[in-house]
């Protein structure tokens, strides 16, 4: 027998699951441009699974960063954790479940559970949100590296704008508050302004220090906050809060 | 290090570091200033990346068909446009301004 709020939880998680699935699309043929191959690429979604480090893997090894690219892949995947600790609480896996409940953690999934009132509600936007990302994210790259093995220059496509343009859009849900419209300025600035200074990849994580002295000294800051955790889902933006 | 290593690497990271969210007990987190942290340490270094993702070539900076692209795709996402769309809109924009309008 299904409660409304669980049925509700249904229809949420899958908007969102056909939503998200469909910019895999774009991961897919970006990857390609940036020079990995179908099983790389294949591996970062099937793997690694968060939109916002595989993006960030592809740009800075494709500009040469190396190194400087796994280091953003895991900077960008380290709130992931903290969607972890509070997922902990609301899905409660065990045993073999633990893992996959795990790798299925992300902004998506988290922001669907915690839009849910009731606890069995929660665990059924979790796993709904979550796993039916991970099938279609992945059914999406495929179609999207097999599509971007077909067209050759990404310039020509206007590839390397896209992937500026995917970057804000992961950006944009995030700009709500006046401190994070000015940590993302004053972060993009100083970035620019290194590119000629620094190897590639590294003007974004010289750049990233802004947002930990602003997070820590909360500088241009609210007085009062709450200490929920705030997922900003990318997508259709369903079950934000606000 | 070839680029299998760099990725394996990297994805292995990504998916210890969402295990170990399971495994550190909440209180570890569970304070304003940590969240916020992490949080504007997520928007710096996205910001970041659309700088250098619409800026960057040739070890500098290169003014060329990315940035009206990339406005085209912020008005977009400003009026709440799906993701594929604004991002589709900017491939469609650059390609166009290359195509026909004689921009780098």
């Amino acid at each position: 027998m299904q409660t409304d709020a669980v049925r509700r939880a249904w229809r949420e998680g899958v908007s969102v699951v056909v939503a998200t699935s469909a910019y895999g699309l774009s991961f897919g043929a970006l990857s390609i441009a940036s020079g990995l191959d179908l099983w790389q690429t294949m591996v970062l979604s099937l793997v690694m699974f968060s939109g916002g480090s595989q993006f960030a893997f592809i740009g800075v090894v494709a500009a040469g960063g190396g190194i400087a690219g796994v280091a953003s892949a895991a900077m960008l995947g380290l709130r992931n954790a903290l969607y972890g600790m509070s997922m902990r609480r609301v899905v409660q896996p065990r045993g073999a479940m633990l893992p996959v409940a795990a790798h299925v953690t992300i902004d998506e999934s988290t922001a669907v559970a915690l839009a849910q009132d009731e606890p069995r509600a929660q665990r059924t936007g979790f796993w709904v949100t979550g796993v039916g990302i991970w099938i279609g994210w992945n059914l999406a790259t495929l179609a999207g590296a097999l599509l971007g093995d077909l067209l050759g220059d990404p310039r020509q496509w206007g590839l390397d704008a896209a992937a500026a343009a995917a970057f804000v859009g992961l950006l944009w849900p995030r700009l709500k508050a006046r401190q994070a419209v000015a940590v993302a300025a004053a972060s993009a600035v100083l970035a620019a302004a290194l590119l000629p200074v620094l190897p590639a990849g590294m003007p974004v994580i010289v750049a990233a220090v802004v947002g930990v002295v602003v997070g820590l000294t909360n500088w241009l800051g609210p007085r009062h906050e709450s200490a929920l955790p705030d997922p900003g889902p990318r997508g259709s933006g369903k079950g934000r809060r606000s | 290090m070839t680029l299998w290593h760099l990725l394996l690497l990297a994805s292995i990271a990504v998916l210890a570091i969402k295990l170990l969210g399971y495994a550190v007990p909440p209180a570890v987190f569970d304070s304003p200033r940590p969240r916020r942290t992490l949080e504007l340490l997520t928007v710096s270094l996205l910001a970041g990346l659309v700088a250098v993702q619409a800026l960057g070539g040739d070890g500098g900076i290169v003014l060329d068909a990315r940035i009206p692209a990339v406005l085209v795709a912020a008005g977009l996402f400003a009026v709440r446009a799906p993701f594929i769309v604004a991002v589709a809109a900017a491939a469609v924009t650059a390609a166009l301004l290359r195509a026909f309008a004689g921009f780098p």
